[in-house]
């Protein structure tokens, strides 16, 4: 009998022994495992370069280049007579190559005011699964409008152009649900009157919510600060939309009170009122081309 | 029963004494799906594999977001709208090796069965493939095909003709010897 139970114990501990290196084994090699996510960056925190208006976090890679085409119907408190806006259009045509993962540079043409921009956007850091808790992206965007003003000669070059500094600080949430908030400074050489500051502070935050792996809800507020432009009255953009991801396309629906696509523009020219119903429809398109082989 | 005591002491001596696990955390993982519009490569240099000649048990594990794409949009819609790696963010093999490996140096010829868990999905998955065993090192290599259906991996129609039905995976798997 005693001697049964010793047998007993020491097969028992045999097999113990040989069980624990197994399972020490499969610890090792989740321990590798999870030792690599930590480092990982966080990617896909926006679907597109601009969650309507407002940029995103997000880039496009090395060597592709994004086409897109923003457009926006006129207002919809038109009426009938203006088929809600649909009759009216403005639109914006822009290129955003990839430099590197990181560094990107965009050309850009708006028919409001017939304005050209040229932008560059850096991917400061980048949130990772453990350590850095957010994204920041700096962009940069000089504007410049071509619109003739017979009555006012002296605007040249200089007079007509704008600068829109942008820190984007953004965090992915949950692969659902992300946030930025984006503080700005705009910077005209020129204002309408002399009462207007040429420095204009604005913070704007914006987020989105997917409902399924390739739609989501996205909305943008933009907070300029008040006493800066008195020479007009100006309202806070304030857009939602809905992208929708296809492969290489990125379609986004979207509603706004901004007539404007580009920096200064919807940021401190908005002069539209949900309130009063100045609400444009419009869309976003995006079309990457790869130049990698 | 003194056998039985004697076989359960050499089992006890002999297991440290002599390796039969070998391990990589830099295994290597590629696939490639092949359509006449457009070829699809990612590869992962970061597969964490083990063998166990002794039990002839092998095991991979590795982490969806290591597959590096040549097009950056490429590897966005590969972890967010195909295999979700937020969801599932590894894929696994687990299986037995059918065949001899020897203990001296030269390349052995096997068949390996097991299951492949990838995308929450578990299937059987049978490959050849070859141990190459060297001193205190054992490489192994195997091909083999993934069809993402078998997988619950959806690929909507717009972009079917560009991702092929069946996907070439091949493993190369550098192990060292676990020192005890």
């Amino acid at each position: 009998m005693q001697r049964r139970i010793i047998q007993t114990l020491f097969l028992l501990l045999v097999c113990s022994r040989m069980m624990a290196q197994d399972s020490s084994l499969m610890k090792m090699m989740d321990d590798a495992v999870s030792e690599s996510q930590k480092g990982q960056v966080v990617t896909g925190t926006f679907k597109a370069t601009q969650i309507v208006n407002l940029p995103t976090v997000e880039s496009p890679g090395k060597k592709s280049l994004q086409f897109m085409i923003m457009h926006r119907f006129g207002k919809l408190n038109g009426g009938a007579y203006e088929f809600f806006g649909l009759d009216n259009a403005s639109i914006r045509f822009a290129l955003d190559y990839g430099i590197t993962d990181r560094f990107s540079v965009g050309l850009g043409r708006s028919s409001v005011d017939k304005t050209f921009d040229g932008s560059l956007k850096y991917k400061l850091l980048q949130q990772k699964e453990a350590g850095m808790p957010i994204s920041v992206s700096l962009y940069g965007v000089i504007t410049n409008y071509t619109q003739r003003y017979t009555d006012k000669p002296y605007l040249d070059a200089g007079y007509r152009t704008a600068y829109t500094s942008q820190v984007i600080i953004a965090k992915k949430f949950s692969p659902a649900f992300s946030f930025e908030v984006v503080p700005s400074w705009i910077h005209y050489n020129l204002t309408p009157t002399p009462e207007d500051k040429n420095d204009l502070f604005a913070v704007s935050a914006g987020g989105r919510l997917k409902f399924t792996k390739r739609m989501s809800i996205n909305a943008e507020y933009n907070y300029l600060l008040r006493n800066q432009v008195v020479s007009t009255k100006i309202y806070d953009a304030i857009s939602g939309g809905i992208d929708i991801e296809t492969g290489g396309h990125v379609f986004q629906l979207v509603f706004t009170n901004a007539a404007g696509m580009v920096g200064p523009y919807y940021l401190a020219k908005t002069n539209g009122s949900w309130g009063k119903g100045d609400i444009y429809f419009g869309f976003n398109i995006t079309r990457n081309f790869n130049f990698k082989k | 029963m003194k056998s039985i005591y004697a076989l359960a002491l050499a089992g006890f001596l002999y297991l440290p004494a002599k390796a039969q696990t070998y391990m990589t955390r830099n295994g290597k993982v590629n696939f490639y799906s092949k359509t006449p519009l457009e070829d699809i490569k990612a590869e992962n240099r970061q597969v964490v594999a083990a063998f166990d000649l002794g039990k002839k048990t092998v095991a991979m594990t590795l982490l969806q977001k290591n597959f590096l794409f040549e097009k950056q949009l490429m590897q966005d819609h590969y972890n967010e709208n195909y295999v979700e790696s937020d969801k599932f963010p590894k894929a696994q093999f687990t299986g037995t090796i059918n065949g001899n490996v020897g203990t001296t140096p030269g390349t052995y010829k096997v068949q390996i069965s097991g299951n492949l868990t990838l995308h929450g999905v578990t299937k059987p998955v049978s490959a050849p493939a070859e141990f190459e065993v060297a001193d205190g090192k054992v490489t192994g290599k195997a091909d083999f095909k993934v069809k993402p259906s078998d997988f619950d991996i959806k690929i909507p129609s717009l972009v079917k003709d560009k991702i092929a039905s069946e996907i070439s995976v091949q493993v190369v798997a550098a192990c060292t010897a676990l020192s005890k």
